[in-house]
This record gives C-alpha cells, sequence and structure tokens, in this order.
C-alpha cells in the first residue's frame, strides 16, 4: 500500500507538492521523508559552498588589487569621489541622448534589418540584383569595424560639403550605428525565416495564399517570434555602442565624461559613465533572460513548434 | 459518371536531380468519385499530389483541372491552389495562429470574405467534425486526429473543386485513425471529389471508387477497388498486395 502512494506523490516532490494529502488520505513514506531530507541538505551545503568561494575570491581580489605598489596612485585618479560627484549629473544628462539614439535606432535597424532580410530570402531570378545587393551589403557591415564606419561617417560626410546634408554628429553618428546594425539584425531575421519548416509555406500556398501573404502571415510571425532573444542581444550591444557617436563631438555620457577628464586630468568620470552604462543594460539584459526563458517554457510545455 | 474529369493528367514526368519519381503518369478523376493512389514508399504517391497542386513544377506532361490545362505557364497558378485542398500527413497548421485563425486566413485574405462572416463558416464546419470547442485553442494543445480534422476544416474553408489527401493518417496513432477516415467517408457522401495517396487498404478498399497502384513513377494498374484488391492483373500488383496482407494490414 504505502509503495503505491509514494509513486503517486513523487512528481509533487519538488515543489513541496502534496504533502499532507488532497483529501485522499495519503500519507507520505518514510522513505519520500528521508529523501527529501537529504534533498535539503544537500542544497544548504551547495549554497555554502558557493558562497565561501566568492567570499573568498572577494577577498583575495581586493587584497591584490590594494596591496598593488600603484593602488594609492590609481584611486586617486579613477576612484575619486570628488569628481565623481561633479560628473555624475553630467554624464547622466549626456546619457539621455545615447537613450534617444537607441530608441531610433533601434527602430530604424529592425526595419532595415527585416527589409534586407526579405531581400536576401527571396528567390527568382528576378530578384538576384536585389539579392546580391543584400548579401554584399550584409557581407560589408559585418566585416567594417564599427568604430571605422563611425569615422567614415562622421568624418568623412561633412568633408564633403554637400549641400543640404547634415553635418549633426549626432544624426552622422546615429546613420553609422544603423548601418552596421542593420546588417547584424538582417542575419538574425534571416536565420529566422529559414529556420520555419518549409511545410508551412507549402500549406499556405496550397490555400492559395501568394508567396507574399504566406511571407507576412505565416513565415515571418513565426520567424520573429524565434527570433527575440537574439535580437533583444543586439539591442543590449546597439545601447553601449550609441557610447561612440562620442568620437563626433556629440555630448553623449562618454563624451560629457571626456570633457571633464580633459579639463581635471582625472579619470573617474570615465568609471561614472562606464556605471551608467551598465546600470542601463542590466534591466535590458535581464529582460531578455526572461524573454528566453519564457519561450523556452513555452516550447517545453507547448510540445512541437 | 459521363461528366468531365475533375482532374485529368497525361504523360506526367517529374525528376528530382537524377532521380525519375514520375515517369509517365495518366490520372483521370471524375465528380463526386474518390480516388485512392496506393503503392510503396517512393512510388510518387506524394510527389503526383504535390504536383497537382502545383507544390511542384512537372518536367513534362499537362494537368487539366476542370478542362483548363493549369500546367500551362500563362495560368495564374495561386488562383489554382485555391480550387484545390489539400491536407498534409503531418497536419501542417500555423503553430502561432489559434485554430480558427487557421481556418479563416485564407477566406479572409485570398478570397475577401468578411471575418464575421468566416468564422461563423468556420465555427460551422468545425462543429460538423466534432471540433465545437476547440476553436479558440492552439494546434499544439490538440490531439494528433484533431489536428488532421482542423487540417481538413482548413482546407474545406475555401471551398475547393477537389481535395488531395497525402497520406493523412499516416502520423496518428492507430485509436486516432477512425475519427479522421469517418470525416472522409462523410464527404463522401457530400458528394466531394477527392484523391487520396493511403497506406490504408482497408479502408481504400471500402471508400474508393477507383484505386490506382503506382510502381517506379507509372500507374502500373487501375480499376474498381475490387477489381484491384480482389483480382489484380500485374505482378508487381499482386506482391504488393501480398506484402500488405503479411503486414496484417489489409
Amino acid at each position: 500500500m504505502t509503495v503505491t502512494k509514494e509513486e503517486s506523490g513523487q512528481e509533487g516532490a519538488d515543489d513541496n507538492g502534496d504533502m499532507s494529502g488532497d483529501g485522499d488520505g495519503y500519507v507520505p513514506s518514510r522513505r519520500r521523508i528521508e529523501r527529501e531530507a537529504f534533498k535539503r541538505a544537500r542544497t544548504r551545503r551547495a549554497t555554502a559552498i558557493a558562497a565561501l568561494s566568492t567570499l573568498v575570491t572577494g577577498v583575495v581580489l581586493y587584497l591584490v588589487v590594494v596591496n598593488a605598489p600603484g593602488w594609492p596612485r590609481t584611486r586617486e585618479t579613477f576612484f575619486n569621489g570628488q569628481y565623481a560627484r561633479e560628473a555624475f549629473p553630467k554624464v547622466l544628462e549626456g546619457l539621455w541622448l545615447n537613450v534617444r539614439l537607441l530608441l531610433v535606432c533601434g527602430v530604424a535597424v529592425l526595419v532595415l534589418g527585416m527589409l534586407i532580410a526579405i531581400a536576401r530570402t527571396l528567390r527568382g531570378p528576378v530578384f538576384f540584383p536585389l539579392r546580391v545587393l543584400a548579401a554584399a551589403y550584409t557581407d560589408f557591415f559585418r566585416g567594417l569595424p564599427l568604430i571605422i564606419n563611425l569615422m567614415i561617417v562622421v568624418l568623412g560626410v561633412p568633408a564633403l560639403r554637400l549641400q543640404g546634408v547634415t553635418v549633426d554628429p549626432v544624426l552622422l553618428g546615429g546613420t553609422a550605428l544603423t548601418l552596421t546594425y542593420s546588417a547584424y539584425v538582417a542575419e538574425v531575421f534571416r536565420a529566422g525565416i529559414e529556420s520555419v519548416h518549409p511545410s508551412q509555406r507549402a500549406a499556405a500556398r496550397s490555400l492559395g495564399l501568394t508567396n507574399r501573404q504566406a511571407l507576412r502571415y505565416v513565415v515571418l510571425p513565426q520567424a520573429v517570434r524565434r527570433q527575440v532573444p537574439p535580437l533583444l542581444n543586439d539591442l543590449v550591444s546597439l545601447q553601449k555602442d550609441t557610447g561612440l557617436v562620442s568620437i563626433g563631438g556629440a555630448i553623449d555620457a562618454v563624451r560629457a565624461a571626456d570633457i571633464i577628464v580633459g579639463r581635471s586630468l582625472n579619470y573617474t568620470p570615465y568609471i561614472v559613465a562606464g556605471l551608467v552604462f551598465v546600470a542601463l543594460t542590466i534591466p535590458m539584459t535581464r529582460f531578455t533572460d526572461w524573454v528566453t526563458a519564457r519561450m523556452d517554457r513555452q516550447r517545453a510545455q507547448g510540445g512541437a513548434i | 459518371m459521363s461528366d468531365a474529369p475533375v482532374l485529368r493528367m497525361e504523360s506526367v514526368r517529374k525528376t528530382f536531380g537524377g532521380t525519375v519519381v514520375l515517369r509517365d503518369v495518366g490520372l483521370e478523376v471524375a465528380p463526386h468519385t474518390v480516388t485512392a493512389l496506393i503503392g510503396a514508399s517512393g512510388s510518387g504517391k506524394s510527389t503526383l499530389l504535390r504536383c497537382a497542386n502545383l507544390l511542384e513544377e512537372i518536367d513534362d506532361g499537362a494537368i487539366w483541372l476542370d478542362d483548363e490545362e493549369i500546367t500551362d505557364p500563362r495560368v495564374d497558378q495561386d488562383a489554382v491552389r485555391r480550387r484545390i485542398g489539400v491536407v498534409f500527413q503531418a497536419y501542417n497548421l500555423f503553430p502561432h495562429m489559434t485554430v480558427l485563425d487557421n481556418i479563416t486566413l485564407a477566406p479572409r485574405r485570398v478570397d475577401g470574405v468578411s471575418r464575421g462572416e468566416a468564422e461563423e463558416r468556420a465555427r460551422e464546419l468545425l462543429e460538423r467534425l466534432g471540433l465545437g470547442g476547440k476553436a479558440g485553442e492552439y494546434p499544439d494543445r490538440l490531439s494528433g486526429g484533431q489536428q488532421q480534422r482542423v487540417a481538413i476544416v482548413r482546407a474545406l474553408a475555401v471551398r475547393p473543386r477537389l481535395l488531395l489527401f497525402d497520406e493523412i493518417t499516416a502520423a496518428l496513432d492507430p485509436e486516432l485513425v477512425g475519427e479522421v477516415l469517418t470525416v472522409v467517408r462523410d464527404l463522401k457522401d457530400d458528394g466531394m471529389t477527392m484523391v487520396l495517396a493511403t497506406h490504408e487498404m482497408g479502408f481504400a478498399r471500402d471508400v474508393a471508387d477507383q484505386v490506382c497502384f503506382l510502381d517506379s513513377g507509372v500507374v502500373l494498374e487501375r480499376g474498381t477497388a475490387e477489381q484491384i484488391f480482389g483480382d489484380p492483373q500485374e505482378e508487381r500488383t499482386r506482391r504488393f498486395l501480398k506484402r500488405i496482407v503479411e503486414a496484417g494490414r489489409l
């Protein structure tokens, strides 16, 4: 009798299931109680070990840094409280520019990336030039270092002195970011489109949908859904790379820090700017993790997707 | 059955790379009849259906739908596909849409039917196939048999002239096969013209007006169910059916 009962209680064991019974007179067996006591002890032991090793590592790192011969000087140059206080509001003010850049470039990147991805997956000889162009675009801009792209666009375009073309470093910097990131995002979208099984397209076409309708209603929705985690990852990356527009002179968080450094010859503002970026990125990264985990769970529940 | 055939194929040839899948296929499907395609795996049954629906382009020969040559390159292929419904072995439902959206997608987007009207008809069909409560579910919440019935409803929703069934019970657990075959029987009673590629020989014998045995890319033998199953003329047909009987599938 006890043996059969015990089996039925097995799956509830982890979430403290029906130890008290569901009114069916179930009483946990001694075997189950012992097993769970052992599991709890094991978890406690593992947590203790993890905490201890973290502490030890932290202390060792601290001692190594603090006892370094140049530490007093480094602390003065990089971790100066007075400069930190002075830099913080200015950096924050500059950060607003980074946030706006992220929003505008993010949208532009998603739209452009999607168009390029679609161009790359078009079939038929008519679209050959478009396909080649899209492939050349992604190859080129994924290979070109972002910093060089930025310098070419932000410094090169104004040098042309074209009538009616902006010389605003923010607009030009944003353009450069969009160019590079669209190439990455296009590849993410393309991978998504190609991951949708051909039978889905066949089913759509068999219903009389045109190629375009099949893409729009059947293939793309599935592709985009699957690619949300890698897309968010690229957006996190874009978020911190908005700091690079400072090379054109736009006053963003990095440039704001730069100005104070130039005046004071103290590097603390850079540390402040760096931490501000990290602080901005963390919620985004956590959000990415959350979305990924949620989608994995749904997939696990839904079975075949 | 003196009416013009709904589907007619003549000397159809289809190769993939160097492999000849259909060598010289001829077929006539009269209105309101059921044609069963039988034959070993790889004999070309599925390819024949995919060619009939223009999902594959044929190399040679011609196919007519209601006396219109649909293999003519000037024909609007999307319009042709709209008149032919297909149900696939693996259901191929759209996983990101509810059952209702799966069914109403084509009527709404292709035929321009209003949402209300499309949904009303979809619910009606679902009800008829015993899926009344499933309209709001996503496909992965349904059993294989239910999914396949939804796929049939989806194909019916565009009011096709002809239905093609590609091994629609091959992916189902044995106890779910019956519920799908019942639907096919009901459709036959309604006068639907159907072509089915199948391994369910017993079912083919019961329901088919015409049985075609495919072998190495040709229709080797055709006739009524009694002729093919009772008195096959070709040696290869006899051998095939013997293997089926030995496997306990007939």
